[in-house]
């Protein structure tokens, strides 16, 4: 894999001179593939991994499961550009197996959440059928831990 | 009525080892981070520890062959052979360890007679000395310096070479230091062991942790050296397998069947459990290895970055996951730096001194950890060097 892709993928906040330095590269040459990365489409954000439960933010999120109709002509892609386009959708994944689509939903509370799926999702033409499961407990989330903290286990005194 | 223990005379004279005893003062203390450990951070690969848990699950809870299941001598073999170009048969020239440490205490005990000089490039490793001397050996210690790269050289291993010298024992990649020894290195020093009618003792356990465009050279690999040398490696450090317990060596048959002998005495066999996993580790482990190889690359850039930049002249290391940077900037002892960097800022290092006595003025900080775990202690270390700053 790309290491630059690599440490972005780990922490977005390196600096581009913290990035030439570990690379063995120069900051422009760093700054010059970034933007590259940027434009062709290959990286498409920057954002912080937050564990909402730590705040005061009333935020819950559940897996719905889909299962749709595909278009004669444009197969999966129709439904989920227009699931995608709901804020309250942060996810949408075409799935092999069971289902069809899963789509990810958040909302200040389980009702809202709910009540989402009821009136816009499982209101779409193509869709067949909706589960939805909500997440009780985040314990890990984009590769980073949520429970606790990374104990070092090792041996402070050894070779 | 009292009893009074009576203890071997030599062992109670040898000094506990100073990594530890600094630590024993880091472990009354809370929040303190570390950049002490001598580990890998990884964990072993999970297709290697399968293997160890398939071989329990199987029921292969036996003792194995003194030497070592010979599936995994032969693997050895391979391995050596692909990344030294050199072949040991797995009858008879290699002894499976319990860790590269006992392969150094035996390699000792097999070729120390009493009075033997034996010849310790440092700053080195903690256990060379006190072993040569149960060993009955005499410890000699050649200076390396950075301005050589920590390197050994012929002239400094010439002068200390006298006739009562048997062994030289060549640890690189280096710990402390990071120091290697490329080909050219290795040569000059080949024609120095041979004219002096030395035996070498090669600790390469860092063998597979070199960076940069120098890959390993095994001193082993150079014409006319399989034959006196004895080459040590294992799988903690490559394989991020310290807690297995497991290592090798490598050498002549005239020698190994006298080390396998102590060994069966000693020991009888490495862990069962452990050598199943190893195989694994030989045969399909080298992408593992490179993985992990181009993570601390990484971290040694960052971190030899930020020491330079923050003032502790930081010679580049090439090798293990170490870095030796000079305190002298702050006027303090090496022992003085660590201590006072721990008491003020809760940031654990080890003294050069640790290390041989040359290794004053130095402290060795290990890059087994997160970058953002370093970066944490970097931050805290140029903190106290402002607050140090030479009047």
């Amino acid at each position: 894999m790309d290491k630059l892709l690599k440490l972005l993928d780990t922490n977005a906040r390196m600096s581009n001179a913290e990035l030439a330095v570990v690379l063995g590269s120069t900051e422009e040459a760093v700054a010059a593939r970034i933007a590259e990365l940027e434009r062709s489409g290959v990286i498409r954000s920057y954002k912080a991994v937050i564990d909402w439960d730590r705040t005061d933010r009333q935020y819950v999120t559940a897996l719905i499961e889909l299962r749709v109709t595909p278009k004669r002509d444009r197969g999966f892609e129709e439904i989920a550009e227009q699931i995608m386009r709901f804020d309250e959708v942060e996810s949408v994944y075409l799935m092999s197996g069971g289902y069809d689509l899963a789509v990810t939903v958040s909302g200040r509370t389980f009702k809202d959440v709910a009540m989402f799926v009821a009136k816009r999702l499982s209101t779409l033409e193509s869709v067949l059928s909706t589960a939805t499961h909500f997440v009780l407990r985040r314990y890990k989330d984009d590769g980073v831990l949520f429970l606790g903290e990374e104990k070092d286990e090792r041996s402070p005194f050894n070779r | 009525m009292s009893y009074e223990i009576r203890l071997n005379k030599m062992l109670e004279k040898l000094k506990p080892s100073g990594i530890r005893r600094f630590f024993d003062i880091a472990s009354e203390m809370e929040d303190v981070i570390s950049l002490s450990i001598g580990e890998p951070d990884f964990s072993t690969p999970w297709h290697i520890r399968e293997e160890g848990i398939h071989s329990l699950e199987g029921g292969k809870t036996w003792y194995t062959p003194n030497a070592g299941l010979m599936k995994l001598r032969e693997s050895i073999a391979g391995y050596v052979r692909r990344h030294n170009g050199i072949a040991y048969d797995p009858k008879g020239e290699i002894l499976v360890t319990v860790g590269g440490s006992e392969a150094i205490d035996l390699g000792l005990r097999a070729l120390v007679n009493p009075g033997d000089e034996v010849l310790i490039p440092e700053p080195s490793f903690v256990c060379y000395r006190p072993l040569v001397e149960m060993a009955g050996g005499v410890p000699v210690s050649i200076v390396t310096k950075a301005a050589d790269a920590f390197r050994l050289t012929p002239q400094a291993l010439r002068e200390a070479a006298t006739p009562r010298t048997r062994l030289l024992i060549l640890p690189y990649p280096n710990n402390p230091t990071g120091g290697v020894m490329r080909r050219e290195h290795l040569g000059a020093i080949a024609e120095v062991v041979k004219e002096s009618g030395l035996f070498v003792l090669s600790d390469e356990i860092y063998g597979a942790l070199t960076y940069g465009d120098h890959p390993h050279v095994s001193i082993a690999s150079l014409p006319g050296m399989q034959e006196r040398t004895m080459l040590i490696d294992g799988f903690s450090k490559a394989f991020a397998m310290t807690g297995w317990r497991l290592g090798y060596a490598c050498g002549p048959a005239k020698l190994m069947k006298q080390v396998i002998k102590l060994h069966q005495y000693a020991l009888m066999c490495a862990p069962t459990t452990a050598q199943y996993a190893a195989i694994e580790a030989m045969d399909n482990g080298d992408e593992d290895v490179e993985n992990m190889r181009a993570e601390y690359d990484i971290r040694r850039r960052f971190i030899v970055d930020r020491l330079n930049r923050m003032g502790l002249t930081c010679f580049e290391p090439e090798g293990a996951f170490y870095v030796f940077p000079s305190v002298a900037v702050t006027g303090l002892s090496s022992e003085e730096f660590c201590q006072k960097l721990l008491v003020e800022k809760h940031v654990a290092v080890v003294p050069g001194t640790a290390f041989g006595d040359c290794g004053e003025g130095y402290v060795r900080i290990s890059y087994c950890y997160s970058l953002k775990h370093i970066t944490e202690a970097m931050n805290r270390l140029e903190e106290f060097l402002k607050e140090h700053a030479a009047r």
